[in-house]
């Protein structure tokens, strides 16, 4: 569940970036995030994963008022979301398998479990035979998808993804987004902030639609969240 | 919680694995954390190895700066310990001169010479005749038409006290004052004057010493420190990226003090060998040397212990060096 109440981001030269954001996603639900490049898509993300703080109001996320979250526990928070980069942000010098074993790593699981979530989340992105292979042997799509499976693989409750399709040409986005859909069913709460306006209106999800940081519903898109 | 103007979420089910998995982390048991702790600490001290193995050239750049760091103050502290423990021999070999008054006579010396024999520091006493040793002293040393044109015998009786083996300096000192004070005795001299000078020398150089290891030290921690440094840079996009995934700031700073660790270990390896190397080059010379001395010194190197010294030195000095250079630049890496 994400959760903004009146949330407004002002950065140091002035420029604000967000003004007075509300809107609720809940639980299991999947919603784009729209709008020009420089809307905020970008800053309403980064406050969503502590990158940033709010000027004013609040953002709760799975019930948890981010304010409260401080110090060492931002990177215990961070492992309840999963984040999808638009450049995939990969580590070059490592197997697919220990990018997408990372967070799990981090997360202190065993070897054994490890392994076996690995597999599990490179088989449901499709690159399993993969697994050895460093990420510049792979073409973008499949690097994407590395980068998702990495996302996904600590079963986050909520997924959030920075133009995830910007580098792939529509066939392939059209894939992702079919693996976020699938995701969802499986109840994570996703919200992609991407400018392709025609791979929305292909797709039955809500979307927030960011104009000079204000808000407005894109009824046109499908039913509003919530 | 239902914050205010929300409306009331729905009922929460049990709808994903992902929910049950997290509620299954939290309560696995405590041996098994602290297995995944020390695995996951054992995985780093290989993944920071491999790393530093992954970059042969550099590695060896910085390991070797570490070991010319250890091996130049451990080489000169082993030469140094080496010259005590020889001096060590030679105080030993220190002698006690008594020259006794002219007027005593040679019966009276004698006895004199017995009542030392009887103290406990004492070996041997041997008693040199003023009458000997002017024949001694015409014989060795040319002056005899000189002499002969003295009427008496200008030399005194001399008792030549050896000490004891293994009795320090300070007793023999006391036995010199002692002797000295007695009416039979002239003169006392300890011939030690010149090991004492060589004593207060070698311990001004083993302050030198030190303080040339404290430099060179500082030198390590800022050459572990500035390698860290630049390791950090390199892998900046990693440590956003980990922080982004969740990564706390003890994980992301783990594989960079353990790379310390390994850099100060190698070094300190280094240093072991080329002190080692070092040794057996001037092992000969000084063979040759003890030989001319007739003295069968073995020239004494680290030994096991002195090169774990040197191994758990360089193991600590990087660790340090690593935590400075982390301490300063972790923090100023985060996400934009």
């Amino acid at each position: 569940m994400i959760r903004f109440q009146s949330v407004t981001k002002r950065y140091p030269d002035n420029a604000e970036a967000l003004s007075s954001v509300s809107f609720r996603l809940g639980e299991g639900a999947m919603a784009f995030l729209t709008g020009h490049s420089g809307a905020g898509k970008s800053t309403l993300l980064k406050l969503i994963a502590l990158i940033e703080r709010p000027t004013q109001g609040e953002i709760e996320i799975d019930g948890l008022n981010l304010a409260g979250i401080r110090g060492r526990h931002i990177a215990h928070f961070r492992r309840r979301l999963g984040i999808v980069f638009q450049n995939h942000g990969l580590l070059m010098d490592r197997t697919v398998f220990d990018n997408v074993a990372l967070p799990l790593v981090i997360a202190g699981f065993r070897h054994q479990d490890i392994a076996k979530r690995v597999h599990a989340a490179l088989d449901m992105v499709g690159l399993l035979r993969h697994e050895k292979k460093l990420p510049v042997t792979l073409s973008a799509g499949e690097q994407q998808r590395v980068g998702i499976a990495r996302a996904v693989v600590n079963k986050p409750t909520v997924l959030l993804a920075d133009e995830p399709t910007g580098n792939l040409d529509p066939e392939l986005s059209r894939e992702v987004m079919h693996l976020f859909e699938q995701f969802n069913q499986v109840g994570v709460t996703i919200l992609v902030a991407t400018h392709d306006i025609d791979l929305i209106r292909s797709l039955d999800h809500p979307a927030l639609r960011l104009d000079h940081g204000k808000l407005s519903l894109d009824t046109e898109l499908g039913s509003a969240a919530e | 919680m239902t914050p205010r103007g929300a409306r009331p979420a729905p009922d929460r089910q049990p709808r994903s694995e992902a929910v049950s998995v997290q509620a299954r982390n939290h309560t696995i048991g405590l041996g098994n954390r602290l297995s995944a702790w020390l695995l996951g600490h054992l995985h780093t001290i290989v993944f920071s190895l491999g790393r530093l193995a992954r970059a042969p050239l550099a590695t060896l750049m910085t390991a070797g700066v570490i070991a010319i760091s250890l091996a130049l103050p451990a080489g000169l502290y082993v030469l140094l310990d080496n010259l005590r423990t020889v001096s060590g021999q030679w105080e030993q070999a220190a002698q006690v001169s008594l020259f006794l008054r002219q007027d005593l006579r040679l019966e009276q010396a004698q006895a004199f010479a017995d009542e030392i024999r009887s103290l406990p520091e004492v070996d041997a006493v041997t008693l040199i005749p003023a009458d000997q040793a002017l024949e001694e002293f015409r014989r060795t040393s040319g002056f005899g038409d000189a002499l002969n044109a003295l009427n008496e015998n200008p030399l005194p009786t001399v008792l030549s006290i050896q000490p004891r083996v293994g009795v320090g300096a300070a007793r023999i000192k006391l036995l010199v004052e002692t002797l000295g004070s007695r009416d039979a005795v002239e003169l006392a001299q300890l011939d030690m004057e010149w090991l004492e000078r060589l004593f207060a020398m070698m311990d001004i150089v083993l302050h030198a010493i030190a303080i040339i290891a404290v430099l060179l030290g500082l030198g390590v921690l800022l050459a572990v420190g500035n390698t860290i440094r630049l390791d950090i840079e390199n892998r900046r996009d990693e440590i956003v990226v980990s922080k982004l995934i969740g990564a706390t700031n003890a994980f992301i700073r783990r594989p960079f003090l353990y790379g310390g660790i390994w850099y100060g270990l190698l070094g300190g390896l280094v240093a072991w060998i080329v002190v080692s190397i070092g040794m057996g080059v001037i092992d000969d010379p000084v063979q040759q040397l003890t030989h001319l001395y007739q003295s069968g010194y073995q020239l004494r190197g680290l030994g096991f212990g002195g090169g774990m010294s040197l191994l758990l030195l360089g193991g600590a000095l990087g660790w340090c060096g690593a935590w400075l250079a982390v301490g300063r630049h972790l923090r100023a890496i985060e996400p934009t």
